[in-house]
């Protein structure tokens, strides 16, 4: 537990340290407010529209939950798509070039310890930023009234998606000792896992029905409409699982003899 | 303290350790020399548990390098070539961090930083970051980090490198004063170090140890004849003759950088390690010629670590 602080405490003062912290979060968080901002005067405009004879034509009844938190949600997906690298990249790559990788494993820590102390950290960054990012719709409570329910299942599939792209961004960190290399390895490994099910309609039933469950995208529907399954958590838990076992093995293999 | 058995390390094809066996006593300095590329950091990495053997066993403080590598890594310091250094991280906040993952209890912690700062004399360098450190405060930094918990075993690849002559100096001293409480392997090239800091040499080329020995017996050992340098005021032939007409004289060489001018400059060898200077000094005189400087010539380190590794490789 103490290694595992001392590394955890070590990589979030390398992230305030350095700019990088400070960009990311001032750059998703002005992206996000010019979203949140388009998305509520689209939803101003529904409503000033809104009439009987809309209702009458079977339109929806404007609907601040669907209209604004569900879109702002949805948006924040894509964003993260592109971001997590960004926060990921430098994990073991620059351990490795900076050849403090060889104090690491020369002490008396396990990789479990370090893998850990990096995934906490970095999760840790990218769920003060949503919490900032939260707070957009918490102003927004103010002047409209929220269902809080499905903000909190949303809020819940945001930190199962992060723990999930930011296991495959140390995959990939731990893969290279190129930042550069490292970020484009898990970009193209969170598009292909968002993209995974756009083949299924082509192949055969069983593996169809792979494609689809494997999707992240698919996992989060439910929840971010406010339905908690446990099979979605279990999914998330689960390949967040799978790409800490799989960087673990990479980085242990190293003590194989050959 | 360390059991080194028939180690090798292959990486791919190549051989980078060759059946490698030594032992290293409890307080003792042991340099490792050998040319670059001979295997000295491979060992070392192997020793700290950075790296597995291919084959044979090594042993840190009667601890199992593959069997046991965390009682192994909780027993040594290490320095790698380029120190393990968090370029963003203030110095004192780095070794804070180094104590804590080495599992130095948190009362002790800020003793042992400070302690460490003042042995490799950093402390005034304490509130500033690594990144902005000159590389020999880097070097040291990367040597306060090796040395701060107390290990059994303290294990530096080429400590000095980058440091002034002055710095050289101290971070000798300071490896000295390490050998009483502490075993000390060290790598390097630079032989006057190894002859200044270390107890036994471990000269290595090409994955395989060619001596080991203290540098005096290493020294000793190999002049297998004595060498002498003679500088005489006279003409070359003349002296010549007169040294070689001198019983127990073997050969004759011309210092190839000698003086220049009207003086000569000789190296005598000895035919065994006998004492020849009253006798040369007798016959250069009894011809009426000035002489003008006799001593004895020293093998250096440096000789022996030539003939070593170059005679290995006619071999090969």
């Amino acid at each position: 537990m103490r290694n595992f602080a001392a590394i955890y405490g070590r990589e979030m003062r390398a992230y305030f340290n350095s700019p990088i912290a400070y960009v990311v979060a001032a750059g998703f968080l002005a992206l996000m407010g010019y979203f949140f901002q388009n998305y509520l005067l689209t939803f101003n405009e529904y409503c000033r529209a809104y009439s009987i004879q809309h209702q009458e034509a079977g339109m929806p009844s404007p609907n601040v939950n669907a209209w604004v938190v569900s879109n702002f949600f949805g948006v924040q997906f894509f964003m993260w798509l592109i971001v997590t690298p960004m926060l990921t990249m430098r994990l073991y790559a620059e351990e490795k070039r900076s050849g403090t990788l060889e104090l690491l494993m020369t002490s008396p820590i396990t990789n479990w310890q370090t893998l850990l102390g990096k995934f906490f950290s970095c999760l840790s960054l990218y769920m003060a930023i949503e919490v900032l990012a939260f707070f957009l719709v918490f102003v927004l409570s103010f002047y409209a009234r929220i269902n809080w329910g499905p903000v909190i299942s949303a809020g819940l599939v945001v930190l199962l998606m992060g723990g999930t792209f930011i296991s495959v961004g140390i995959l990939a960190s731990a893969m290279t000792d190129n930042q550069i290399v490292s970020a484009v390895i898990s970009f193209v490994l969170l598009m292909m896992l968002w993209m995974i099910d756009w083949s299924a309609q082509f192949v055969d039933r069983t593996l169809s029905e792979l494609l689809r469950y494997l999707s992240i995208v698919e996992h989060m529907r439910d929840m971010t409409q406010g339905v908690i399954d446990s099979g979605d958590i279990i999914f998330y838990l689960s390949m967040i699982s799978f790409f800490l076992f799989l960087t673990y093995t990479l980085i242990e293999s190293r003590r194989w003899r050959q | 303290m360390i059991e080194v058995d028939h180690l090798v390390k292959r990486y791919g094809s190549l051989v980078a350790v060759d059946d490698l066996s030594f032992r290293v006593e409890k307080g003792e300095i042991v340099g490792f020399l050998g040319p670059n590329g001979a295997g000295k950091t491979t060992t070392m990495r192997i020793l700290t548990c950075y790296l597995p053997a291919t084959g044979g066993s090594a042993r840190v403080a009667g601890f199992d390098v593959f069997e046991q590598p965390m009682e192994v890594k909780r027993r040594i310091g290490y320095l790698p070539e380029h120190p393990p250094l968090y370029r963003d991280m203030f110095v004192k906040d780095y070794l804070a961090f180094v104590a804590n993952i080495k599992g130095v209890p948190s009362a002790e912690r800020k003793k042992r930083v400070g302690n460490a700062m003042d042995r490799c004399q950093i402390t005034d360098r304490a509130n500033q970051q690594i990144g902005q450190l000159s590389k020999g405060y880097q070097q040291r930094v990367g040597l306060a980090q090796a040395i701060l918990h107390s290990p059994d075993v303290i294990i530096l690849d080429e400590p000095t490198i980058g440091l002034d002559p002055n710095q050289i100096r101290e971070v000798r001293e300071l490896i000295r004063g390490l050998a009483r409480e502490h075993t000390v392997i060290l790598s390097t090239h630079i032989l006057p170090e190894v002859e200044m800091t270390c107890d036994r040499v471990v000269i290595i080329n090409r994955g395989k140890i060619v001596a080991v020995d203290t540098p005096e017996n290493l020294m000793a050992g190999m002049s297998g004849s004595q060498r002498f340098y003679l500088e005489v005021a006279g003409e070359q032939a003349v002296v010549e003759k007169a040294v070689r007409a001198v019983p127990g004289v073997a050969d004759v060489l011309p210092v190839a950088d000698g003086p220049v001018g009207q003086n000569v400059a000789l190296y005598v060898d000895a035919q065994d390690r006998e004492e020849l200077r009253p006798a040369l000094a007798a016959a250069i005189v009894q011809r009426g010629l000035g002489l003008l400087e006799l001593r004895r010539v020293s093998v250096r380190l440096e000789d022996i670590f030539h003939e070593l590794t170059t005679n290995e490789e006619e071999a090969v």
